[in-house]
């Protein structure tokens, strides 16, 4: 640089230091600099700007979990006995909605071409007397023990095989004391027929209250007194190189008085009918977008103050030239800085609790695809948030340097 | 009025009129400035308060736009100049040396400076040498690492002196640079800013009210009401003593 003073001034002026520090071997750009400086030098802003991105993902990721999970819940059902179609009562909203079919469905759907196998389901609400008194509602559902999909899943004690035997039902552990059940192998009584616990499963759990009972077809036709023909669903599964749209149209020409769903058909009817007529979506969505408006205004609030007291510094580099691109980029940095920090922060705080949540009722899911949009939904939030900083700072007139 | 014989016109101001406010209300402030600077000289400006000075010192440093008038800098015309022109040819050739050093706090003495330089795209791999040589030029060879709020003011100075002439910018002007330090650091500092007005390539132009700053100027404009009053050279041969004001 082209500063050669040659300064008499004074006598340190000439004279270079015997070792000047060395330049830094991994050179950080000024701006990114300047960003986390600014960032950084008032601590006490700094951490409740943190703590409220912190608060936000928490809020934001625990109500989307618990959105995942309802989904997740809602279908475990469908997921684990998936079929190519389903043959639904006429007008079923949910899986764990049921009514009869008439009794026919099962013979009508195999006599049309491309059908391989059609398998009853019975899925029906029960009285459930605990030993010790009292009653309870249950779902009820029984499928057939050859099934390619067999249900349970997740069995912890007993087995499935255990409940070929007559009078046997399997229940998810952590219903135990809504049952009234202590152990495997306890009775207990469904619509006042007894029953032994022959296997216990482990996170199965329903989204509404109302516990799942397992049990084999034909117990679960016994005690819900459902003919012998008769089932709730027909789970069909296509030939090889049959087309499913074809499939479809004709056994619902042949069954007038029911429904004939795709896996996903079924999927997506049960999961708007809980999320969405029900309310309880629409409360979790909102939770999740209150979560993101506290983390807005907390984030602009502490950057546009952040701002305000850095803005005779923001005049400086006005005056000394700088674009308004260049101070726009301090800011967005300072915003990035601060959401990558609450982010990693918020997110490891989302885990604990997702892993504390585990084996309770509650069901919160954290997948690969919400983190991602989680932390791109952190990122824009900040940078959203910068904007009433970034429109303060670009009205700045650099004249003001002059004046302090 | 003569100037040295290798000196060029490095900014030339014709016509210059600036308005504030509105009519019924509005403010002449300034009433057609005619200035030139030239390279290697030190261009005190002095006038009572009120006179006009930091409003022709910013129109000068491209902060503020004229209301009528033309002003070259370097050559380049900053008629029709939209606010990132203008702050572009700031950055590019003109250098701040503020009564308060308006430095940054957050960052070092060698870090501000490097942000001058950064400033001026010339933020290469030798950026922190070259900042520190700026400050060892300076007489902060040994603070290059001080915070701001660790220094004097003569120190800060300094450092707004090191930060004005990172990337060698043609045009340097000062506000009060010696208004908030004592009379050893004010000289200390108007000897330096003598120094940097040295460099064939550069004008050094000072708005001041301190009289015992004249001694380092190669030329003293004095402005009152929006005019420029009088301008001398007092170096040149021939040339009057300046008059001290008893105060």
């Amino acid at each position: 640089m082209d500063i050669a003073l040659n300064s008499p001034v004074q006598a340190k002026a000439a004279s270079r230091p015997a070792q000047r520090p060395r330049a830094p071997k991994r050179r950080v750009p000024m701006v990114v600099k300047l960003a986390y400086r600014n960032l950084f030098h008032d601590r006490l802003s700094f951490m409740v700007t943190i703590v409220g991105i912190v608060f936000s993902v928490v809020l934001v990721a625990i109500q989307c979990g618990i959105y995942l999970g309802s989904e997740k819940k809602i279908a475990a059902i469908l997921d684990q006995a998936p079929a190519d179609l389903w043959i639904v009562p006429l007008g079923t909203k949910s899986y764990d909605d049921p009514s009869p079919l008439s009794g026919r469905e099962r013979h009508m759907a195999l006599s049309v071409p491309g059908v391989a196998s059609a398998e009853d389901m019975v899925v029906s609400f029960a009285r459930w007397r605990k030993p010790e008194g009292g009653t309870t509602t249950v779902l009820l559902i029984g499928s057939e023990p050859i099934s390619d999909a067999p249900l349970p899943w997740n069995i912890e004690e007993g087995s499935r095989k255990a409940l070929e035997a007559p009078n046997t039902v399997a229940i998810d552990k952590s219903y135990f004391p809504d049952l009234g059940i202590t152990a495997v192998n306890d009775n207990a009584e469904i619509n006042g027929v007894n029953v032994e616990i022959a296997a216990t499963t482990k996170r199965i759990r329903s989204f509404t209250t109302l516990p799942f009972v397992f049990t084999n077809i034909e117990e679960a036709r016994r005690l819900t007194g459902t003919l012998q023909n008769q089932a709730t669903y027909e789970r069909i599964k296509l030939a090889p190189g049959a087309d499913l749209e074809t499939v479809r149209a004709e056994i619902t020409k042949r069954l007038p008085d029911a429904e004939v769903l795709t896996q996903n058909e079924f999927r997506k009817r049960s999961q708007g009918y809980w999320l969405f007529q029900t309310g309880a979506g629409a409360a979790l969505i909102a939770g999740a977008v209150l979560g993101l408006i506290v983390g807005i205004v907390i984030v602009a609030q502490t950057l546009y103050s952040s701002t305000k007291d850095h803005i005779n510094e923001f005049a400086t580099l006005r005056a000394l030239g700088a674009g308004a691109g260049y101070i726009v980029k301090v800011i967005l940095l300072q915003a990035v800085l601060s959401g990558l920090i609450g982010f990693g922060l918020g997110f490891l705080l989302s885990l604990g609790v997702i892993s504390a949540a585990q084996d309770t009722k509650l069901t919160i899911v954290m997948t690969p695809e919400l983190a991602v949009s989680l932390f791109a939904i952190t990122i824009g939030m900040c940078i959203f948030a910068a904007i009433s900083a970034i429109v303060k700072v670009v009205r700045i007139d650099p004249a003001v340097v002059f004046s302090r | 009025m003569s100037q040295p014989a290798n000196s060029k016109v490095i900014l030339e101001a014709q016509g210059i009129v600036k308005v504030l406010g509105s009519a019924p209300n509005e403010v002449r402030v300034l009433k057609n400035i005619d200035l030139q600077l030239h390279t290697g000289e030190l261009t005190l400006m002095m006038g009572p308060s009120g006179s006009g000075k930091t409003t022709l010192l910013s129109i000068l440093g491209c902060i503020l736009t004229p209301t009528e008038g033309r002003l070259t800098v370097a050559g380049h015309p900053t008629k029709n100049l939209n606010a990132e022109g203008l702050a572009n040819l700031r950055r590019k050739h003109v250098g701040f040396i503020f009564q308060g050093y308006n430095l940054v706090p957050t960052l070092t003495a060698v870090e501000n400076v490097m942000l001058a330089l950064d400033l001026r795209d010339q933020s290469g791999p030798d950026a922190y040498d070259n900042a520190a040589e700026a400050l060892e030029a300076v007489g902060l060879g040994h603070r290059i690492e001080a915070s701001p709020s660790k220094m004097s003011g003569g120190e800060k100075q300094r450092v707004a002196i090191a930060r004005a002439l990172a990337g060698s910018p043609s045009v340097i002007l000062a506000d009060e640079p010696t208004a908030a330090l004592d009379a050893q650091n004010g000289m200390a500092v108007m000897e330096l800013l003598a120094k940097v007005a040295q460099d064939t390539n550069r004008a050094v132009l000072a708005v001041t009210h301190d009289h015992r700053t004249l001694q380092f100027a190669d030329r003293i404009i004095r402005i009152d009401d929006g005019r420029i009053a009088g301008s001398e050279r007092p170096k040149l041969p021939g040339a009057k003593p300046i008059e001290m004001p008893a105060h």
